[in-house]
């Protein structure tokens, strides 16, 4: 079963290496990985997806613990919770099949970000299954390029664990 | 002040209380190597820096307090790895400083450059990368901190040269450490405490499995405490050994791959096993699927992560094993004895320990020390003569293979860390070092570092260090000219086709001569005690060759993956007689 892992990690140099390293040699594969600042200095929020039981979860979260600069952990598959990812898609576009594809674009509510004479860059937000159902349907008309962010993902309401909670006071206060 | 940022290391590792480090200079640390002559701080030099690395360990596991090892940049931090990967597995706090190349040149292959921080990620509790002097005192006392504290382990600094020759203005800050991410111990809660004691109550069966982690706490005291007034056996680990009275009726001795049948049964027999300080180990546990059917299982630890890793457990009471083993005390103390606790049931407790008792008596029969001198020198022999000649008392640190295995066997081992040996990495190469570092944190004590001829081949080069520091350590060699324990698992299980096993050993006594140092050569029983008495008396590290049986093998011995109970045994004496003058 696919997990999603919430770790709040100090803001070292090095700290996404030990992380890196720690699912390749206890042997666990990331599906995705994405890392970036919080609302709080000296804290960065990684989003890691990744396969396995519940046994299996269970270890790594005890081995992600178990590293100096890991502040919190959470499995956020656990609990009901909002996932994004965004893509930009470069496809193929003629004076023929133009409207067509703006038309598809905005039924998936995404956007065309670039314009070119022969290719749009379209740019989608949201879970894997809206993105690999906009992707499914841009296909025929000849994808150039995509890129994708990985998925970041958040816990919905006040989260129970008091880290990642909305007024962010907690985590500051593990901080100092 | 201005203080160099070599003269900052030094001045914070004096404040950590270290008196002694094992070290070797070169290009990226002579900043460092510069500042020492100005400290009063003892400086070994080991012939290798693999060497250094064990001097470290050892001096860690006899003292207590952290080692410190150090090295240069590149081939001197690669040098150390074994070593860093030896203190990891067994838990043992190791600061190891290492000089990196200049900072501007990191990442440019520079001379003697390598990303030992990226090497040595796996292998150590944590490590830094020191680039700026401003950093060092703070990194230095994380480093000891997070080596110490929670489940000890190795913490490696690597400092670049300038961050050494920068000079800046320092006073020392010991204001407290942050580290919002470490969580060195957890506290257990109350009602854990109350179910142990429900299961321990319901117990018919119940045996103790104490490891490493019961020295690491200091909870010996608890533990007897605990046993005596549970009337619980307690069976070891490798590296538990010495943590509860081998001479103690309830002590049951080592379990596991070289264990006695008779702790392997009642392992497999148990209905409650109280794992104190101990991972389950696979060299402990055999087959997982097989093992300890019947028991639930009480796990008492420190990392978290150790939890539920190999065995499925009933309970876990987390944090120091001491203050858990207390609680436990504190609950028991309206029924201080077994005959005042009728809920413990005393006689079922009594029929288990008979029950044990007749495995014992099966494996009698079996035992080498049992056998007839049939003219050979057996190394269990020597083990346990020499065993007698120390009444006990002795330090003893081993290397890797055989004569481990009947180290732990046959030297028995009344009270706690006087036994220091390489068991999760099974580092050859682990035992002189090791006996050095161990010698110069505790002078007063007799060592004796026990090792094959193969594994002390290895790092043999260190009795020049044993010379020139006048270290006395006493090296008895068990020299079956093989690889003793390969070759016995190519007898058991690869039809005896001795591949890369037999191996020829120069002249120990002339090596320990050309040290400056003695050495003795022992060929016949007879001459065992009076050559470890000479050794004894003599001044100076003495090695002794012993020329013991070449195709022995430790018994009983379970398969690996085998199940715990599935033990190859020494045949019963009729049957080795007629195999050894076969073979002979």
């Amino acid at each position: 079963m696919q997990h999603t892992l919430v770790a709040l990690v100090e803001d070292k140099p090095g700290v996404l290496n030990r992380v890196a390293s720690l699912f390749r040699r206890r042997a666990y594969n990331i599906d995705s990985l994405t890392v970036g600042h919080t609302h709080q200095p000296g804290v960065s929020r990684m989003t890691i997806g990744v396969t396995g039981d519940d046994f299996q979860i269970e270890r790594l979260t005890a081995y992600l613990y178990k590293l100096v600069n890991v502040i919190q952990v959470e499995d956020l598959s656990k609990v009901p919770s909002v996932n994004r990812d965004l893509a930009m898609v470069k496809v193929k576009a003629n004076a023929e099949n133009r409207t067509h594809i703006m038309q598809t674009v905005d039924v998936f509510r995404a956007r065309i970000v670039d314009v070119t004479n022969d290719s749009f860059i379209v740019e989608v937000t949201g879970d894997e299954e809206k993105i690999e159902g906009l992707l499914d349907v841009l296909k025929p008309f000849g994808i150039i390029e995509m890129v994708r962010t990985g998925m970041v993902s958040m816990a919905r309401g006040v989260n129970a664990n008091p880290a990642f909670s909305s007024n962010g006071h907690h985590a500051q206060e593990i901080i100092n | 002040m201005n203080y160099t940022g070599a003269q900052i290391i030094w001045e914070c590792l004096l404040r950590e209380g270290v008196d002694v480090v094992f070290g070797y200079p070169g290009g990226a640390n002579l900043p460092l190597y510069d500042a020492l002559l100005d400290y009063p701080i003892r400086h070994v030099l080991p012939r290798h820096e693999q060497g250094g690395a064990h001097m470290a360990d050892g001096y860690a596991r006899a003292s207590g307090k952290v080692g410190v090892s150090m090295g240069t940049s590149g081939p001197g931090a690669t040098n150390l790895v074994t070593g860093i990967a030896t203190a990891m597995m067994d838990s043992i706090p190791v600061v190891f400083i290492t000089g990196q190349v200049v900072s501007k040149f990191i990442g440019y292959d520079a001379f003697q450059e390598t990303d030992v921080t990226g090497i040595t990620l796996p292998i150590t509790k944590h490590n830094y990368l020191v680039t700026d002097a401003h950093e060092l005192n703070h990194v230095i006392r994380e480093a000891f901190y997070i080596a110490r504290t929670g489940r000890p382990g190795p913490v490696l600094v690597d400092i670049s040269k300038d961050a050494q020759q920068a000079s800046i203005p320092w006073q020392y800050d010991d204001s407290p450490i942050r580290l919002p991410g470490y969580r060195p111990g957890q506290k257990p809660p109350g009602e854990d405490i109350e179910r142990a004691l429900e299961m321990l109550h319901a117990a018919k069966r119940p045996v103790i499995l104490a490891g490493h982690g019961v020295q690491q706490s200091g909870a010996m005291k608890e533990l007897l405490q605990f046993a005596e007034i549970t009337q619980t056996p307690v069976a070891l680990t490798l590296l538990g050994i010495g943590c509860f009275p081998a001479s103690h009726r309830l002590n049951l001795g080592m379990m596991g791959m070289h264990g006695e049948a008779w702790v392997n049964h009642a392992i497999q027999e148990a209905d409650l096993l109280l794992a104190m300080g101990m991972r389950f180990d696979d060299r402990v546990t055999g087959n997982l699927k097989t093992y300890a059917p019947n028991a639930k299982k009480i796990h008492f630890e420190i990392d978290l992560s150790e939890v539920n890793k190999n065995v499925k457990v009933d309970l876990t009471l987390t944090g120091d094993l001491r203050l858990n083993l207390r609680q436990l005390l504190s609950h028991l103390q309206n029924a201080p004895h077994l005959v005042d606790a009728p809920h413990l049931e005393p006689q079922e407790r009594l029929d288990w320990l008979a029950r044990i008792d007749e495995h014992r008596g099966d494996s009698a029969v079996r035992d080498i020390l049992n056998l007839p001198d049939s003219g050979h020198l057996y190394a269990a022999h020597v083990v346990n003569d020499l065993w007698r000649a120390t009444q006990g008392n002795a330090l003893v640190v081993t290397d890797v293979g055989q004569h481990q295995m009947w180290t732990a066997q046959y030297y028995h081992f009344n009270s706690p860390n006087m036994w220091l040996t390489s068991g999760g990495l099974g580092t050859m190469g682990f035992g002189l070092p090791a006996g050095i570092g161990a010698k110069i944190a505790r002078p007063e004590n007799e060592v004796w570092v026990i090792a094959g001829d193969g594994g002390f081949q290895m790092t043999m080069s260190e009795l020049t260090t044993a010379a020139q520091e006048k270290v006395k350590v006493n090296v008895a060699i068990m020299n079956n000219g093989y690889l003793g324990m390969v070759r016995q698992w190519q007898e058991f299980f690869y039809q005896k086709r001795y591949s890369a096993t037999p191996m020829l050993s120069p002249d120990f006594v002339k090596i320990a001569e050309a040290c400056g140092l003695t050495g003795l050569r022992v060929t016949r029983r007879a001459d065992v005690i009076p050559a470890v008495r000479q050794a004894q008396e003599t001044e100076g590290t003495v090695v002794i060759d012993f020329r013991v049986e070449q195709e022995d093998a430790v018994y009983p011995m379970v398969p690996a993956g085998a199940d715990l109970h599935e033990m190859i045994r020494r045949p019963k004496p009729s049957v080795l007689v007629e195999t050894a003058e076969d073979e002979f």
